[in-house]
This record gives C-alpha cells, structure tokens and sequence, in this order.
C-alpha cells in the first residue's frame, strides 16, 4: 500500500528544533565548560529519572509527528487517490486502538456501554447496558471480566520484568566492558551506588516504563483501558495522542520566544541609552495587555483566515495545524518579556566587566563583543527559562483550550479532553475518567520536566555552586 | 597576663569520607587579656576559618572534628547553641573585611547598634540610644548623634567599618576577633581605623585576634604573631623577635618578596603557589615551594621547636643561612630622558547627574578635572590616590573607554580623537585590577590572546598562532596554556595571561590599574618582577595607577599624587615619596602602615573623608582636611609651584615657604 507522506508546519519545525538540538549537544560534548554542568545533570537521580520519563513523552511526540496518507485501494495506478485522514507512524503503531470506535461512553475496562439501551433479545425488546462492540468482546460473560484482566495485567506485568531484566545486562554486560571489570565488579558497584552515574535510578525508571508499556500492550487491544469518550473513542488513544500536542505548544512556543527575548533584552542592557528605553517601553506595553484578550484576538483572526481561505488547506489536518502554530507563535511573542527581561539585567552586569572593557580597548566590534562576551555568559540563563518555562506553556494550553481559544476542536489535546468531560462531570453518575486520564497525562509530564528542570537549574545557577 | 583564649589543637573539616578538606589542621595558640595577637598568613591559609571557627559560625558543611576553645576557662565548643548565642558578641565578638556586606541597608545605624545592646545588656529604648551614642563617640564617629539616625548607605567606609566596631562593642565582649579589618579601606582611613582599635584594647583591656595578610598592620599593631601555612601555625613570636629574625623560610620569603621603599633591585619570589586543601599533604606543607627543603622535609612532617622564644616548625630552622640585605645598590631604573610618549593636557572627565521626570541635568560629578600628564618611552609614571579620586577614569579616559569631556591626548606625537582611535588601541593597552573579572570564562586563553591580534589586524593572521605561543612564554606560562579556560589558572597565572593580552598588540604604553593590589604578597612580587622584565626588555612605559605606596617605590620612576580629580603633586619618585612636600602627599606617605622599626615614625593624621567630587569644596579641594589651612586654601584653587626638577605642588603653603 503505497502513501503520501504530509509534512505538516509544525512537524517541519519540530524536526528543525530536533536538528537544532542535536547539533547543540553535538557542540557542547566538544567543550568541556559547557559539559561540566550537564554531567552535575546527569548525576542527579532525580533529574535522571525525570529525564527518561520526559523521552519516553518525546518518543511518541516524534512517531506522532511523522504524517502520511493512505492512498485508497480502489484509486487507479495512474492517478492515485489518498484518503482525506492524516495519519501518523503512531497511528499505525497502536494499530486498532484508533478504529476501536464504540457508540458513546464506556468504564475504563468495562465491557458494557455506560448508558442503557433498548435491545432485542430473544424477541423482546429490553432496556439494558448492551455489551460494547470491542472492549471485552472476547468475553462470554462479566464473571470472566475480572480475571481476564488481572491473567493479560500479569502476562504483561512478567514480560516487562523479563525484558527490562534483560536490557539490565545487556547494558551491565557494556558497562562493564567499557570501564574494564569484571561483570560482578560493576554489579556491586551498581548496588552500592558506587557509580559515577545514578545507576539504581535509571534501572529502576527503565523498569517501571518497560512494565508500564507491557501491561498496556496486552490490555488495550481486548480492552478500553481508559473507557471512551462521548462519540465511544478510546481515551487512552486519545491522551496519547495529545501528547504531541502539549509538545509543540511547550517547545515551539519558546522557539519564537528566544531569538525576542535574546536579541532584545541583550541588546537593551549592553547598548543602554534610547535603544534601551525603546525595547523598556514596548515590553511593559506588552506586559499590560491581558494575554487572553491577545490570544483569543489573534485565534479569532486565524480562525477567519481559515475559513474564508478553504482552498488553501486540503485537509482537517492542516487547518487545525495552522490554528496551532498560530497559537504558538502568539503565545510565543507574549511571553519574550520576563526573559528578556532578566537578560536586560544580566547583560547590564557582564557590559562593565573587565573583560568586556579589555575587549573594548582593542576594538572589538559590538557584535563580536555580544556574540563572544555576553551571549555565552547568559546561555545558562536562557537554558534555565527554556526548562521552566516549557511546563507553565503547557499547562497554559489546557487552559485556553478550555476557555475555548485554544488548539482546534478536531485536535487532540489535553486542554480540549477537559473541555469535554466540563459537562459529563454532573451527571449522575459521573463520567470521571476522561478528565481522570487527562490530568494523570499532563501531570506526568509537568512533573517529569520540573523535576528535569530543577535538576537543570541547580547545575547551571552560579549561585548554587557553592553548596554542592 | 591573664589567658583569655586558648586554642588547642583545632582542627576543622569539610565534607565527609574521601572527600574531606582540613581547612584548619590542629592549631594552638593563646590569647591574653589585653594582647594582640596577629594571625598572618596569605589567602587560602584557614586563617578566616580559624576565627569562624571559634565563634562557631561556620559555613554550611564545615564541622570542627578535633580539638578544645577556651574562653575565660570556657570550654566553648561543649556550649549548646542557645548559650554560644551569649558568647558570641559578649564573650567574644568580630569584625568583618566588608563592612558594607555586614550591615542591613535598610535599617539605620542606631537601631543596629540598639538591636546589638538590647541583646547583651539589656538595655531598651532611650537608654539603648544614649549608649549607642556613647558607643559611637568611643570608636570616634563625629558627630554620633546625628549618625545614629543614618543609613549604612549615607556613610563612608571608614565610618561604616567604625559603626561595625561599635556593635562588635556593644555586648563588651572580652575577645574581639579582626578579620581584615582594614583591607577594604584607603590607608590614610585604615591608619585612622587601626588606632581605634588599639586605643579600645588599651582601654578596655580586651583581647584581639586580628587576622591580616598585611605586614605593615601587623607591625604597628600586633604583640605576638602567628604565621599559618596552608591550615597550619608554622612559626608563632613576639613581634619584634619575629621582625627581627623570622625563624621559618615561609616567613623569611614573605619578608623579602615584600617590595620596601629605597629597594629596587629584584624582588625575591615563593614559586608556586599556596596548595589547595584537597592535595594530599606529606612532610612540611612548605617544602615544595621552599628553596632549603632536604628530602626529609617531604617525608616527615616537623614538630615545634623553640629557638630564643620564638616557636617554629621547620626542620632546618636552627640551620638557616643568615638573611641577607637585599643590596639597595641594583637601582636598575633608567634614567635617560626622550622625548614624551605620551602627553595629557587638561583632560577632564564630567558624568552628568540627572534628575527628575525629564531627566535634566542639574549637575557634574568631575570625576576628572583638567589633569595634564607625560611619559617618557621606557620610563613608569605612578598615578596615586586613594580610592574615588578619578585614577582609574584617568586610565580609561586615555584609552577612549570613557569618553573625556574635554583635553587632548597625543601619544607618540599623534594627536588622538575619535577618529584615529584604532592608532590608538595599536599603542596603549590596559591590564586590570582584578584577574578573575578581566578574563572570559567562556573563552580558552588562546582565543583571549588572539582577539586583540584579530580586531586591530596585527600581523598576518597564519602567523597569530606563533605569536601566542612567543607571548605565552614571555609572560612564563607553559606553552599548553593556550589550550586551557582561565579558570584553570590561579590569581596570579591570570594576571600573567591579562598582561600578555595587552601585550599581544605590541602597544609601547601599558596602563596598569592595581594590577597586584588583588593578589598575595608573593605572587605580587612575581608580577611585578615580571612588568619590570618587560619594560627592559620592550622598553615599555608604564601608566602605574595604584594606591599602594611600596609598589610604587619599587617600579616607578615618577609619581603624580591624585586628589579629588586633581593632580596635586608631581616629580620624581625619589623626590615625592623621600621628600613630599603636599600636605596630602606626606600624610598619604605616613599612613602606610611600615614593618621596619616604628620607634620616631611620626604618623600625619588626617581627619574626615575624601568629599564627593560631585560638590568639591570652594578652594583649594584639600583645605577640609589640612592643618595648614588659611584663608587663601579657602578661597581660590592654587597654582603649581616649581620645585627642583620639575618637581611641582598645587599649595598655597608650600608657595608661601622660602
């Protein structure tokens, strides 16, 4: 079956940072005093963990973020016809999960519907839970549901420990060869914590994810793990799914903040006089107008554009993906002022060092002065804020999706799952697993990258080093 | 004498297992009522941690893990922290280097001090201010009443430092414990601060702990010293005995790479540098920097032996060659004249004040106010003053760091403006005071050399690389040096690497901004050993701006004395510091603090502050401060008056003597 593959706005940008970001890490293996810091990094165990938990996010992030079409099969060979639906690796990755489409709501694990229905049984007509057409289908009857699921929890549960058990000495087996001793050397070394790296932590998150992942994979074809939404999608698809989403908006976002925040707030504190005053007055203009109103304004426009230029998108996919990168980029230049901000301060403070002067008294030119001097004595700084800030950006999306200026209604997201079960939360009894679902994710995420960021931070602040 | 304290075998550790520091290793000494007893030593010794030590204030993750602190008989370091709260301020209190760091900005210096008395002696309200007033009076603060209502902001360092004096007096405290006292202070104030301090341990016959790495404070103050070494007391005496013959090759060395006035031959250096306390250490702490050290040293560590009262740990003591005078004869400045390099006339320096919504300008701070130089290709002008009388914005005005406001700059014959600043940079270059700010962390040392190289375009850029590694070795780094980040180099490396960055340009004039006044005696000597190399083997001139009256001595052949903005003495180096004619000049020339005998040396007094350059005083600038002053000083700023070659004061006393 032959496809087309779409490059969405945003997978091109978010395959450009991924570029970006390699070539970066690339360049500071090379340097020691930019290495020094990620190795305090990579000794935290905290920040370790947080770490792995933040690239198994990323993984499904990149898989979601390669797009295709599927040719239809009964399309000529000449002129070949592709399906209208965007999918993704992803998509073909989860295999069933996408089309396991059920009528309305269901319980996580549930094999019957979540609202009664007239069904024929027998000739007569009953008012009743009718059983869902995949979750549990494999059943004959609810006595088998319980242990059914506790029998596959366990399968997966075993296979996760055999397999984790078996990268466990795969990497002890390389470990040990690399820093030459003996396999039962390194594995006592590993149990003390006598390594230079948090060698307890990692195992036991790479077990934990490994664990997580098998017990999901032999539930969810059997089961809806999370139950379903209204129109009956698996809600477990469906936060896996926004995870891309929460991505773009923490990383994209920043992408357009930096080279404003940067460029301006150095260019303010090393230049000072009426440039600084310029760069002063537009950030605390900015700063006073309610962020909401901006956004929701900008949306708005975009949202119009769309509509009154329908030939310019061919699919769903690509109008909600305008709609997001819209999102980013207006979020992007109302959020460059705090940073720059604390650049503009920072830069004031390196512009009278001695350095900058002795540089100076050779005539050295302002752009080499703020490429050599002052950009790399602020990196840390912006690499502080590009971690702090990534959760804040995710955590903003939720809200606007939920105040409804946010992502397209069409797009999975976090923001939009919430949004949807607002209604569902007073009924009797209440759908809790939609919203459940959406919080647990997001939580993750949040969580992993603060801790991940905490760890950044205390290894880069100057002012910390004291303590260590 | 009564013992007041005593330390016995004090240890203190940082960190735990492996990973442990002993940052003081098993020190004893005492302290009598009414003594002073000097803890000498260079940075990175303990000597800091000694005291933090015995108040038991030390930072996070330091412990004390041996040995016993008795104060009047109290085992202090048995004391709960709720008792040691007493102690500390009543039994024994300290002083701080910073003064400015150890007060709270936002609360005024009576309610400090009140906070400080309420504490030990109970006192509250009235009664606290009247004894802060009294407090204040005994520490000499003029006018105490009105400074009790001051912000720490509103005072001068000097008074400041007094201020924190007073509240370290205010719990009557048996010890008081001087951590640098002076250091951050100018010394015509420190000479003013210093005799606070001895007249208070007179009166009060209080026992002091006074930690410096100055000599000169220590002679003029100290009754018995000790020297640490790396955490280690290594030679321990009354002072004259030890001023007389120090016992230990570290103090002998300190002596002699010590720059003193009438000396110009080559000072003598300690190579190397104090070791790290995370070095494993065997044997003497000193033996590999110390030129006497026998394979014994290295292996076994001395013990203390006493030598006609003095005590010492080294196992050579009783052997040591007798110290000879360095020969006062080596002067090895030259002396011809050309014609000027460089030359100044009337170089002013204005900041603007603003103030208000539209920010007008309602005033000038002159910084500088029409200063006229000239230096001579191969010879070293010393710009000298104290701190905030515009001599470093005289360096950076000349190098167009800060544009003048007014005067001309004509270097090698070429009149220097905006416009040919470039000439400029090719032929001046500066080296800073301070070797940690002066070089980009971020950038290998290589990369700082060659920058000048690449913007001014010297050279053919193939033949930089070459040119690095020549000027590396010039400077005595090794050849890898290049390669490295500046944060593997210690202070004085540095310095050295800030010098060969100036250098890198070939410029004929340095300026030099303090650029030993931020390092240990013994690396001191190295660099200025190495600037004077430099000039004989360059014919470099020398800018020398500094404050440090031995360095001066030592390197320069002229000497004009800043006050105010204004050059108020000029001549020969000889003429200014042996003969000084200025009022300020000789006061300055008295206030340093000097380790030969003290017996005749007659100390000029000078009362008060520098004034704000922003509203100088009607007259002649110094006439607040002079005992000569008449109403002439009163009235009109006075003119030079020529002395013997070229020789020249700004007085209206000097003018009105035969």
């Amino acid at each position: 079956m032959s496809v087309m593959p779409v490059v969405l706005w945003t997978d091109a940008l978010i395959f450009a940072l991924l570029a970006c970001v390699l070539v970066l890490v690339w360049l500071i293996r090379r340097q020691e005093h930019l290495r020094a810091p990620w190795r305090v990094v990579a000794q935290r165990p905290m920040a370790m963990g947080a770490a792995l938990v933040l690239s198994a996010f990323v993984a499904i992030g990149l898989l979601d973020s390669l797009h295709f079409r599927e040719r239809l099969p009964d399309s000529p060979a000449d002129a070949p016809q592709y399906s209208i639906d965007v999918l993704s690796v992803f998509d073909i990755l989860v295999g069933d999960l996408r089309t396991q489409q059920e009528k309305t709501y269901s319980a996580p694990l549930a094999m019957q519907l979540y609202a009664k229905e007239f069904v024929q049984r027998e000739g007569k007509t009953v008012r009743e839970y009718p059983r869902l057409k995949f979750g549990g289908a494999h059943l004959q009857q609810e006595a088998e549901r319980v242990p059914d699921i506790t029998r596959r929890s366990l399968i997966g549960f075993a296979q996760g420990l055999a397999l984790s058990l078996l990268v466990f000495g795969l990497l002890a087996a390389w470990q040990a060869r690399c820093s030459k001793v003996s396999f039962g050397d390194w594995l006592a070394a590993w149990g003390e914590g006598r390594l230079d790296w948090p060698g307890r932590t990692v195992v036991f998150f790479v077990t934990l994810l490994l664990v997580l992942g098998s017990v999901l994979l032999h539930l969810a074809p059997a089961y809806h793990v999370f139950g379903t939404d209204k129109v009956g999608q698996d809600v477990l698809y469906i936060s896996l799914k926004s995870i891309r989403t929460g991505l773009v908006i923490g990383t994209l976002t920043t992408l357009v903040t930096l080279p404003l925040a940067i460029g301006l707030g150095i260019a303010a504190g090393y230049f000072r006089g009426w440039i600084d005053d310029v760069i002063q007055y537009v950030y605390t203009v900015l700063n006073s107008i309610p962020g909401v109103l901006l956004i929701a304004a900008a949306v708005l426009i975009v949202q119009v554009y769309i509509e009154s230029n329908p030939e310019l998108f061919d699919t769903a996919a690509r109008r909600a993906d305008i709609r997001l990168l819209a999102l980013c980029l207006i979020m992007g230049v109302t959020s460059w002022t705090g940073l720059a901000r604390l650049l503009r301060g920072e830069s004031l403070k390196l512009r009278t060092l001695d350095y900058v002067e002795a540089a100076r008294a050779f005539g050295v030119s302002h752009a080499r002065i703020i490429s050599r001097h002052i950009f790399p004595n602020v990196f840390h700084l912006v690499l502080i804020a590009i971690v702090l800030d990534f959760s804040g950006l995710v955590l903003a999306e939720a809200v606007l999706s939920y105040v409804g200026v946010g992502v397209d209604p069409s797009m999975h997201s976090w923001g939009n799952m919430i949004n949807g079960s607002r209604l569902e939360l007073a009924r009797e009894p209440v759908v809790w697993w939609q919203l459940g679902a959406a919080f647990a994710f997001m939580f993750t995420l949040v969580l992993a990258a603060n801790l991940f960021a905490d760890g950044v931070r205390d290894a880069f602040d100057p002012r910390q080093g004291i303590r260590r | 004498m009564k013992t007041l304290l005593s330390v016995d075998q004090l240890v203190t550790v940082f960190g735990h297992g492996d990973d442990t520091l002993r940052v003081v290793d098993g020190i004893s000494f005492h302290v009598a009522a009414g003594e002073t007893y000097a803890l000498l030593g260079e940075s990175g010794c303990g000597k800091s941690m000694t005291a933090l030590s015995l108040m038991r204030l030390l930072p996070d993750g330091g412990r004390i893990a041996a040995g016993a602190v008795q104060l009047e008989g109290q085992d202090v370091l048995a004391l709960p922290e709720r008792d040691m709260r007493r102690v500390r301020g009543g039994g024994m209190a300290m002083i701080f280097q910073e003064p400015m760091l150890a007060l709270n900005p936002v609360i005024k210096v009576g309610t400090q001090i009140a906070e400080a008395l309420a504490l030990h002696q109970q006192f509250a309200g009235q009664a606290a201010w009247g004894a802060a007033r009294e407090l204040l009076d005994s520490v000499g603060v003029p006018d105490a009443a009105r400074r009790l209502e001051s912000y720490p902001f509103e005072l001068s360092g000097g008074l400041r430092q007094r201020v924190m004096i007073a509240m370290a007096l205010a719990g009557k405290p048996r010890l008081l414990i001087a951590d640098e006292p002076t250091t951050a202070l100018d010394v015509t104030i420190q000479a003013q601060v210093l005799d606070v301090l001895r007249r208070l341990r007179a009166e009060q016959q209080m026992g002091m702990l006074l930690i410096t790495h100055d000599l000169g404070v220590v002679a003029e103050n100290a009754d018995r010293v000790g020297v640490m070494y790396a955490g280690e007391l290594v030679e321990e005496g009354a002072r004259d005995a030890f001023f007389a013959a120090p016992k230990h090759p570290y103090s002998r060395m300190l002596f002699e790479a010590l720059p003193r006035p009438g000396d110009g031959g080559r000072l003598t250096t300690i190579p190397g540098q104090v070791p790290g306390m995370d070095q494993t250490l065997h044997g003497c702490r000193f033996a590999p920097r110390c030129p006497y050290a026998i394979a014994r040293c290295r292996s076994e560590s001395p013990v203390w032996q006493e030598l006609n009262g003095q005590r010492v740990r080294c196992h050579l003591a009783a052997d040591l060659p007798a110290r000879s005078e360095r020969g006062l004869t080596a002067h090895a400045k030259s002396s011809q004249t050309n014609a000027p390099l460089l030359q100044v006339e009337g170089l002013k320096v204005h900041f603007p004040v603003r103030r208000g919504f539209f920010q007008r300008t309602v005033g000038h701070v002159r910084a500088v106010d029409d200063v006229s130089l000239s230096i001579q290709a191969g010879r070293t002008l010393a710009l000298v003053g104290e701190s905030g009388c515009g001599k470093t914005t005289v360096g950076k005005a000349l190098l167009r760091l800060i544009e003048p406001t007014a005067g001309t700059v004509r270097l090698g014959g070429e009149t220097i403006d905006a416009r040919n600043a470039a000439t400029l940079r090719r032929q001046a270059q500066m080296v800073f005071q301070d070797p940690f700010s002066s070089l980009n962390p971020r950038m290998r040392v290589g990369d700082i050399l060659l920058e000048g190289m690449d913007a001014l375009g010297v050279g053919v850029a193939r033949d930089r690389r070459s040119a690095m590694t020549q000027l590396l070795r010039q400077v005595g780094l090794p050849d890898d040096a290049g390669a490295r980040y500046p944060h593997a180099f210690s202070g004085g490396q540095r310095q050295r690497i800030a010098i060969a960055r100036a250098l890198a340009v070939s410029p004929r004039l340095v300026i030099c901004d303090e650029p030993t006044s931020a390092l240990d005696v013994s690396v001191q000597a190295q660099i200025l050993n190495l600037l004077k190399d430099l000039q004989d083997s360059l014919g470099l001139a020398y800018l020398f701006i500094t404050h440090n009256l031995a360095v001066v001595d030592y390197l320069a052949h002229d000497v004009a004395v800043m006050y105010l903005g204004r050059i108020v003495e000029q001549g020969s180096a000889a003429a200014v510091l042996r003969a000084p004619r200025h009022p300020y000049t000789q006061a300055l020339v008295s206030a340093v603090p000097r380790i030969e005998s003290t017996i005749g040396h007659d100390m000029i007094r000078l009362a008060g502050d520098q004034p704000s350059p922003l509203n100088p005083p009607q007259g002649c600038h110094f006439h607040p401060r002079c005992s000569h002053a008449s109403e002439a000083c009163r009235q009109t700023y006075p003119d030079p008056t020529r002395l013997e070659n070229g020789h020249w004061v700004r007085c209206h006393w000097v003018a009105g003597q035969p």
